[in-house]
C-alpha cells in the first residue's frame, strides 16, 4: 500500500434546515485502500458520498481528487475525475442487455452505433480481471440482484473508475454472494483501486476495510486502523454508549393464531408465494429470514390485507377467512407494521392525529353519524404521544416532520393500543437509531409475553436471531421448515436463504 | 436524524429546491396577495403595449367590479356559477381526481333543468325546485362517475375522458336544442323553451340580476368546508388525495372514496347549470357558460382548494371580468385583458404556493 492521497474531504459541513447531516468532515484516501464508513442510518453517511459525488453541494468545505478540487454540485465532474459509486438501489435499465447498461452514455452523441465488439471485449477483460462473471448479453431483469450489482461495478470500472464507492452493498446479498463481493474488492486494490466501504455491519467492516472512519450524528466520531480496533470498540463508537441486547424471557406456547394452509400470491416486488403454509402461535415470535425479493413483501402484504391470495386458505383463530382485505385483517385483529412507513405507513401530510386514528376512524369512539370527533382523536394521538415515547411538536404536526424513529413509534402504538391477537412486522427497525431498534424489540417482546402471534420479517438475520422462538427462511417464494431457537447455524441459515437443501414438505 | 426519503430537494441545472417546514398562517395568507401585486406589474406591461396607463386602467376595472351596487351585483352575480365550478373542482382535486370536466356537467345540470322546470312536474316552488337541483346533482354526478370507474377500474386517465366529455356533452346539447328541447317559439334559434315560473330562483333583489343562486352557493361552500374539515368522508378524500396506497393499507376504500367524491363534484358542477337556466337565463342554450367548467379550474387553484377561499376567488376572478368589459368601454383597451390578468394571476399563485413549500437556491 503506497501512501498517496487519491481523495480529499476538508471540512465538510451540510445543513437541512436546521439539522446539520455533516459537520466539518475532513479524511483523505489512500491509493489502493479500502476506507469502511460505519455509522447508524442517519449517521450522514449518504449525505457524505451525495457530496462527494455532486448529488449535494456542501455548505462548507471542499473535495479534491488526485490533487485537483472538484467543482461542488457536479456529477460529471466527479465521473470524470474517475469516481464510481454502486448505489443501494441500483440505476439499471432492466428492459436493456448487460452491455447496453455498461456502455450506456458512455460513447459520444455523434456516433449513433454502439461498438458492441470493442465493448464486449472490454467488459470480458474486466469480468475476467475482477471476478465479476456475468454475461454480456442478457437481460439485466433476468439477472438476479448479486449479478446486477456486479453489473454497476463493472459500469463503474469501464468507466475508468479509480475510486469506487459502494452504498451498503451487502444488504441485498446472500453471504455467500457476500463473500465473492469481498474478494472481488481484494483484486481490485491490488490493481491500485482505492475503495469507500459504506456499511452499518460492523463484522463486514471488520472484514474487508483497512481503516475504520465511523460516523456519529453527522460528525466523524472516531478513525481507526482495521487491525488495531475490534467490534466492540467500533459498535461503541457508532451509537455513542454501550447497547445491551433485548431480554428474552420463556413464554408458554400458545394456540395456533394464524394459519396459512398452501397459499400462492400473484409476484409482488419480487417473487409471490408459491403453496405456502404456516402457522403463528400465541406467545412465540417467528421470524422470516431471507435476501430482499424472495416473496417476503408478498407474505406481508397477504397477512396486511393488501394482496389477496390466487390459491389455498387463510384462517385466524380458527375460522377460514372469506374476504381478504386491510379492513378485514383489521377486523380480525391482525396488527401491521409496514415496511416502508413513509410510502404506506403513514400519510405524510396529514397530521400525527389524524394518522394515527387511520386504521380505527370508522369506530364508535372516533366518529358518529358521519361526522369524525376531532376531541377523541387528539386524547387518542396524545395518549399515544406519552405512552409509546414520540417526539412530536404537537397532536397536529405533519407526521412528515417527524424522524424516522418517532414515525414508527406512533406506527407502533397505533397498531399495538388495541392488544392485536397478531402482529406483523415487516422490516420493523430498518433504518431506525439503536435506541429506536431497542424500543421497537422491547414492544415486540412484550407483545408476545402478552400472548400475541408475532411475524417478524427481517433481512437482519442478527435481529432474527436475537428474536425469534422459531426461524423460518423465505426462498424463490417458498419456505423452509421451521427451526427453533439456536437450532440452525448461521451458516446452515445462509445456504438456505440462497435456495439450497430443505424445502419445505408440501 | 434525515430521512432521506422523504427531503429530497428536486435538483436542476439552474437552481434547487429545498423543501421547507410548514408555512405559517401568516406567510400563507401573504402569498396570495403578493400574488395578485405580481399579477398586476405583470399585466401593466400588455396595458403599456396598448398605449394605456395601467393605474387608470386598473382604477377602472376596479370601478367597473366594485364601484357602484349595478357593478357590484353583477360581479355577485357572475360569481355565482363561479363558485359552484370551484367547489367541484376542489372537492375533486382534494382527493387527486382530476376532474377537468365541470364544464360538461354544468351543462347536464342545465339540461336537468329545462327538462324537469318547463311544465314536466306541475308542482310548487318549495318541491320543484329541490327537486330540480337533486336531478341535477344526480345527472351531473353520474357524469364524472364514468370517468371515476374507468379510472380506478382500468386505470383510464381521467384528465383525458373528463376533458373530452366536454365536448361529447356539448354536442349532445347542441343536438337537443335542435331537436326534442328545441323551442317552438324560438325563431329558430337552437334554445330551449323558458322554465315555469315555479322553476324559477327569485331575485334577491327586485328588478336587479343577482338571484338567490348566489345563497345556495354560499351555502354550498359552507356545506363543503364542514363535509371537508368534520366528516368522515372528508377525512378519507384528503387521505385518499395525500396517499392512496398509504390509505388503502390502513383500511380507507379508495375506489369508493373516489365514487363518492366524483358524484359530489359532479353533482356541484351541476349545480351552477342549474343556477344560470333557473336564476338567470330562464332557458338553456349553447352559450349558457363562458367556460365556467374550466375558470373553476382557476377559481379552487387561486383558492389553494379551500371551500371557503372559493368565495372569495370566484368573486376576484368575477369581479376582473366584469370590471375589464366596464374599463374597456372606456379605455382603449380591449376586455381580453381579463382572461390574461386571470391566467397571469393563476401563474403566480401556483409560483406563490411553491415558495410556500420549497426555498429556491439559485447555482
Amino acid at each position: 500500500m503506497t501512501s498517496t492521497p487519491v481523495l480529499r474531504l476538508s471540512g465538510i459541513t451540510k445543513r437541512f434546515g436546521p439539522l446539520v447531516a455533516n459537520d466539518a468532515i475532513s479524511f483523505e484516501l489512500k491509493r489502493g485502500e479500502v476506507i469502511a464508513l460505519l455509522g447508524e442510518n442517519g449517521a450522514g453517511k449518504t449525505t457524505l458520498m451525495n457530496i462527494l459525488f455532486g448529488h449535494y453541494v456542501a455548505d462548507e468545505g471542499t473535495v479534491a481528487a488526485f490533487a485537483k478540487p472538484l467543482p461542488p454540485g457536479d456529477p460529471h465532474a466527479a465521473l470524470d475525475a474517475g469516481i464510481g459509486m454502486v448505489h443501494q438501489h441500483f440505476t439499471l435499465a432492466d428492459n436493456m442487455t448487460v452491455l447496453e447498461n455498461i456502455a450506456l452514455g458512455t460513447q459520444s452523441l455523434w456516433r449513433p452505433r454502439l461498438d458492441r465488439a470493442a465493448a464486449r471485449s472490454r467488459i470480458g477483460q474486466l469480468s475476467a480481471d475482477f471476478g465479476l462473471a456475468v454475461d454480456p448479453a442478457a437481460t439485466v431483469s433476468s439477472l438476479s440482484v448479486g449479478e446486477r450489482q456486479r453489473v454497476e461495478i463493472l459500469k463503474a470500472l469501464y468507466r475508468e473508475a479509480r475510486i469506487l464507492i459502494l452504498d451498503e452493498p451487502t444488504a441485498v446479498l446472500t453471504p455467500a454472494e457476500t463473500e465473492a463481493l469481498f474478494r472481488t474488492l481484494k483484486l481490485l486494490v491490488a490493481k491500485g483501486l482505492s475503495i469507500i466501504f459504506i456499511s452499518h455491519k460492523l463484522h463486514e467492516v471488520m472484514a474487508v476495510s483497512d481503516r475504520v472512519l465511523v460516523l456519529r450524528a453527522g460528525r466523524l466520531a472516531g478513525e481507526r486502523e482495521t487491525k488495531s480496533t475490534d467490534r466492540k470498540e467500533l459498535a461503541a463508537l457508532m451509537v455513542g454508549q454501550e447497547v445491551k441486547p433485548a431480554e428474552v424471557t420463556p413464554v408458554q406456547l400458545g394456540a395456533p393464531l394464524l394459519l396459512l394452509d398452501r397459499v400462492s400470491t400473484a409476484r409482488h416486488n419480487g417473487a409471490g408465494l408459491d403453496e405456502v403454509s404456516l402457522t403463528l402461535s400465541a406467545g412465540e415470535i417467528t421470524g422470516l429470514a431471507g435476501v430482499s425479493g424472495n416473496g417476503q413483501a408478498a407474505l406481508a402484504a397477504l397477512i396486511a390485507g393488501t394482496r389477496r391470495p390466487t390459491g389455498g386458505s387463510i384462517s385466524v383463530a380458527g375460522r377460514a377467512i372469506g374476504d381478504w382485505s386491510p379492513q378485514a385483517a383489521l377486523g380480525h385483529g391482525i396488527a401491521r407494521i409496514p415496511e416502508d412507513r413513509h410510502a404506506v405507513g403513514t400519510i405524510g401530510d396529514m397530521s400525527v392525529m389524524e394518522n394515527v386514528i387511520a386504521e380505527r376512524y370508522g369506530s364508535p369512539r372516533f366518529s358518529r353519524m358521519g361526522f369524525l370527533d376531532w376531541k377523541a382523536a387528539r386524547a387518542f394521538a396524545e395518549e399515544i404521544i406519552a405512552d409509546y415515547d414520540v417526539k412530536c411538536p404537537s397532536p397536529e404536526a405533519r407526521i412528515r416532520l417527524l424522524s424516522g424513529g418517532n414515525m414508527q413509534k406512533l406506527i407502533l402504538g397505533r397498531a399495538l393500543d388495541p392488544e392485536p391477537a397478531v402482529i406483523l412486522a415487516s422490516q420493523p427497525t430498518r433504518g431506525l437509531d439503536v435506541g429506536a431498534v431497542a424500543y421497537v424489540h422491547r414492544m415486540l417482546l412484550a407483545a408476545r409475553e402478552r400472548g400475541a402471534a408475532v411475524l417478524l420479517i427481517s433481512e437482519d438475520l442478527e435481529e432474527i436471531l436475537a428474536l425469534s422462538d422459531r426461524i423460518v427462511v423465505m426462498s424463490k417464494g417458498r419456505l423452509s421448515v421451521p427451526s427453533a431457537r439456536g437450532e440452525r447455524s448461521i451458516r446452515e441459515l445462509g445456504e438456505l436463504m440462497a435456495g439450497h437443501g430443505g424445502e419445505q414438505a408440501a | 436524524m434525515l430521512s432521506h426519503s422523504h427531503l429530497k430537494p428536486l435538483e436542476g441545472n439552474i437552481m434547487r429546491l429545498e423543501p421547507k417546514p410548514a408555512p405559517s398562517l401568516a406567510i400563507t395568507l401573504l402569498f396570495p396577495v403578493a400574488a395578485i401585486v405580481a399579477t398586476l406589474l405583470l399585466t401593466s406591461l400588455l396595458v403599456l403595449a396598448a398605449g394605456a396607463s395601467p393605474l387608470s386602467v386598473f382604477y377602472l376595472v376596479a370601478k367597473g367590479a366594485a364601484g357602484s351596487q349595478f357593478a357590484l351585483l353583477e360581479t355577485l352575480t357572475r360569481a355565482t356559477p363561479l363558485i359552484f365550478t370551484g367547489l367541484a373542482v376542489a372537492v375533486a382535486f382534494r382527493a387527486k381526481l382530476w376532474n377537468i370536466g365541470a364544464e360538461a356537467q354544468l351543462y347536464v345540470g342545465g339540461i336537468v333543468t329545462v327538462v324537469l322546470g318547463t311544465g314536466a312536474l306541475p308542482l310548487p316552488s318549495v318541491v320543484l325546485i329541490p327537486v330540480i337541483m337533486l336531478a341535477a346533482m344526480m345527472a351531473g354526478g353520474l357524469l364524472l362517475l364514468g370517468p371515476a370507474v374507468l379510472k380506478t377500474r382500468f386505470g383510464v386517465d381521467e384528465v383525458v375522458t373528463t376533458l373530452l366529455l366536454n365536448f361529447i356533452v356539448l354536442l349532445f346539447v347542441s343536438m337537443l336544442l335542435e331537436g326534442v328541447l328545441k323551442d317552438p317559439m324560438g325563431l329558430g334559434w337552437p334554445q330551449s323553451q323558458k322554465v315555469i315560473a315555479e322553476a324559477q330562483l327569485p331575485r334577491i333583489i327586485q328588478g336587479k340580476r343577482l338571484h338567490y343562486g348566489f345563497v345556495i352557493a354560499i351555502i354550498s361552500a359552507i356545506v363543503v368546508w364542514v363535509i371537508m374539515k368534520k366528516t368522515v368522508l372528508g377525512y378519507e378524500m384528503r387521505a385518499v388525495g395525500h396517499n392512496p396506497e398509504g390509505a388503502r393499507f390502513v383500511g380507507i376504500p379508495v375506489n369508493r372514496v373516489l365514487m363518492k367524491t366524483a358524484l359530489l363534484s359532479g353533482g356541484l358542477a351541476a349545480l351552477a347549470g342549474f343556477s344560470e337556466v333557473s336564476g338567470l337565463k330562464g332557458n338553456l342554450t349553447l352559450d349558457l357558460s363562458p367556460g365556467y367548467g374550466y375558470s373553476g379550474i382557476v377559481v379552487a387553484m387561486l383558492a389553494m382548494l379551500n371551500p371557503l377561499g372559493v368565495i372569495a376567488s370566484a368573486i376576484f376572478v368575477a369581479g376582473i371580468f366584469v370590471g375589464a368589459d366596464a374599463m374597456s368601454r372606456v379605455a382603449k383597451v380591449p376586455s381580453y385583458i381579463a382572461d390574461v390578468m386571470v391566467a397571469t394571476s393563476l401563474l403566480t399563485m401556483v409560483v406563490a404556493i411553491l415558495l410556500t413549500r420549497f426555498r429556491v437556491r439559485w447555482k
